[in-house]
């Protein structure tokens, strides 16, 4: 059962990681802000869900669980919510220009 | 390798790809660019101290978590403030006072 | 060269890296956006030193409250009332000359650091019992050096103060000028009313719990003050005018009742700060509930800055 949870561990683990990279990736070739702000936003929150995922079956208490969950929660709402406001400063500061 | 290590491990490679993605969006041309880096600093910050908190084996470590992911929501809307402002201005006005 | 020692060299020339190029930035908004995240940088190393309280800390002051005051000054140089003085080069090459006199002595002081380190933590956590928390750095904050901290948090006030006196005549006992939307859009108004009471919770939370285990009044207090600041500059509510009655209650209402307790202690304990055996814990609870709302009113404030016109009436 140990080993069970220890794998999942590490795939999603893993999966959460490349998506980390994938999102630098990203960001380092995408030539423009709007599309760099996607693959920011869209790749690592994609990450950080997988990672919780992966993590959920390392904590032992309960009350962990619920906090590495609504971490998450709280990081989704908040980086979806940011995300529109960068987005809207852009297309603002692109029409002046 | 336990599984330990390997959140450790896990831990420094996602930090590894913030610090690089650091580097691109402070380079960026525009002002917008350098608010991408508080997204950053936000999943993968919060990221990378769940990985720590699950691999030190230190709970307390998930609160600091939750207290950057807060923190990155306020900052990135402290810091759009400026271009919100001189965004909504005509071009016919001068000052922003 | 074991794994852990690898990263620990990577995060620290990472630190470096961000420090030279906070100096370096061209634009002042570059620099104030590495500084935020050398801040909560720095919050990861404290945290791999298992210095959690401090790293909550340096998160939440260091990366945040700091960066918010730096922006606010950002946006107050940028319509300058009052010509910016140059400053000569006497001045930088004395400044960079103090700046490296400081570095000099602080690395000599960590390259001969003893052996074993002088440190009453030992004593400290012997005595944890006796405080009634369970959190060491709650127990040092409160029972063992109550007197530092109570100062503290008068400093904090006569910060405050000193921030206040910047005022001009005219404006004295005003509104703080604290740089907000001009229009507020319906997604920054939505975020201002959601994010609020998620903050509330967790700001009372981070204060209870910092009784057992990392946390406390100034962590609180400080999502109390970010909330507060974020519903004003979205616009839901107004920056209060500093001389009104209820701020300055609530700022005041922290300090107060430590320093009561702190006197009540030469009537029902020892002496100055001492708390009687069995209720120390709900009597520090209590200056600790003050505190953090003192706390964030005062942190918010000082974000907010010196009045800049009398409220309209």
């Amino acid at each position: 059962m140990r080993l069970a949870l220890d794998i999942i561990t590490v795939v999603l683990v893993s999966a959460g990681g490349f998506f980390f990279m994938a999102g630098t990736i990203g960001l380092l070739r995408f030539p423009d802000t709007l599309t760099r702000l996607h693959a920011l936003t869209k790749v690592d929150n994609l990450g950080l869900g997988l990672i919780v995922f992966g993590l959920l079956p390392q904590v032992e208490s309960r009350l962990g669980a619920l906090k590495l969950i609504v971490i998450w929660l709280l990081v989704q709402m908040s980086g979806a919510i940011v995300s529109q406001l960068i987005a809207q400063a852009v297309r603002r500061s692109g029409r002046q220009t | 390798m336990t599984i330990t290590d390997f959140l450790l491990v896990a831990a420094a490679f996602v930090l590894l790809m913030v610090a690089i993605g650091l580097a691109r969006i402070l380079y960026g041309p525009a002002d917008v660019d350098r608010i991408l880096s508080v997204q950053l600093i936000g999943s993968g910050g919060v990221a990378v101290l769940l990985l720590l908190s699950v691999g030190m084996n230190l709970p307390p470590i998930m609160d600091v978590a939750l207290m950057l992911g807060l923190l990155a929501t306020f900052l990135a809307v402290t810091f759009l403030r400026d271009e919100a402002n001189s965004s909504s201005i005509s071009p016919s006005t001068t000052e922003e006072r | 060269m074991t794994l852990v020692f690898a990263c620990e060299v990577v995060l620290a020339g990472l630190l470096v890296a961000i420090a030279t190029w906070t100096i370096v930035a061209r634009t002042a908004f570059a620099a104030i956006v590495l500084f935020m995240v050398y801040g909560l940088l720095l919050a990861i190393v404290w945290v791999a030193l298992s210095a959690v309280d401090v790293a909550l800390t340096e998160a939440a002051i260091g990366g945040g409250v700091t960066s918010m005051l730096l922006m606010g000054a950002a946006t107050r140089l940028r319509a300058p009332t009052t010509p910016v003085a140059d400053v000569g080069l006497p001045l930088r090459i004395a400044a960079g000359l103090l700046c490296a006199l400081v570095t000099v002595v602080l690395g000599a002081v960590v390259f001969f650091l003893p052996d074993v380190a002088p440190t009453l933590a030992p004593v400290a956590k012997d005595n944890l019992a006796a405080s009634g928390l369970g959190n060491p750095v709650a127990a040092v904050l409160f029972v063992f050096r109550a007197l530092d901290t109570l100062l503290e948090k008068v400093v904090l006030l006569l910060a405050l103060v000193g921030v206040w006196s910047l005022a001009s005549d005219e404006a004295w006992g005003g509104v703080p000028g604290l740089p907000v939307y001009a229009r507020p859009g319906r997604i920054l108004v939505f975020l201002a009313q959601i994010l609020p009471p998620i903050g509330i919770i967790v700001g009372i939370y981070m204060f209870w719990a910092g009784a057992s285990q990392p946390g406390g009044a100034f962590q609180g207090g400080t999502i109390l003050a970010a909330v507060w600041l974020l519903t004003m500059m979205a616009r839901l509510q107004d920056v209060p005018a500093i001389n009104a009655r209820w701020l300055r209650l609530l700022l005041v209402v922290g300090p107060t009742a430590f320093l009561a307790i702190g006197l009540a202690g030469f009537f029902i304990a020892d002496s100055f700060l001492a708390y009687p055996p069995g209720i120390a814990k709900p009597l520090i609870i209590v200056v600790e509930a003050t505190l953090t709302l003192s706390i964030g009113v005062t942190l918010a404030l000082l974000v907010a800055g010196p009045p800049e016109r009398l409220p309209q009436r």
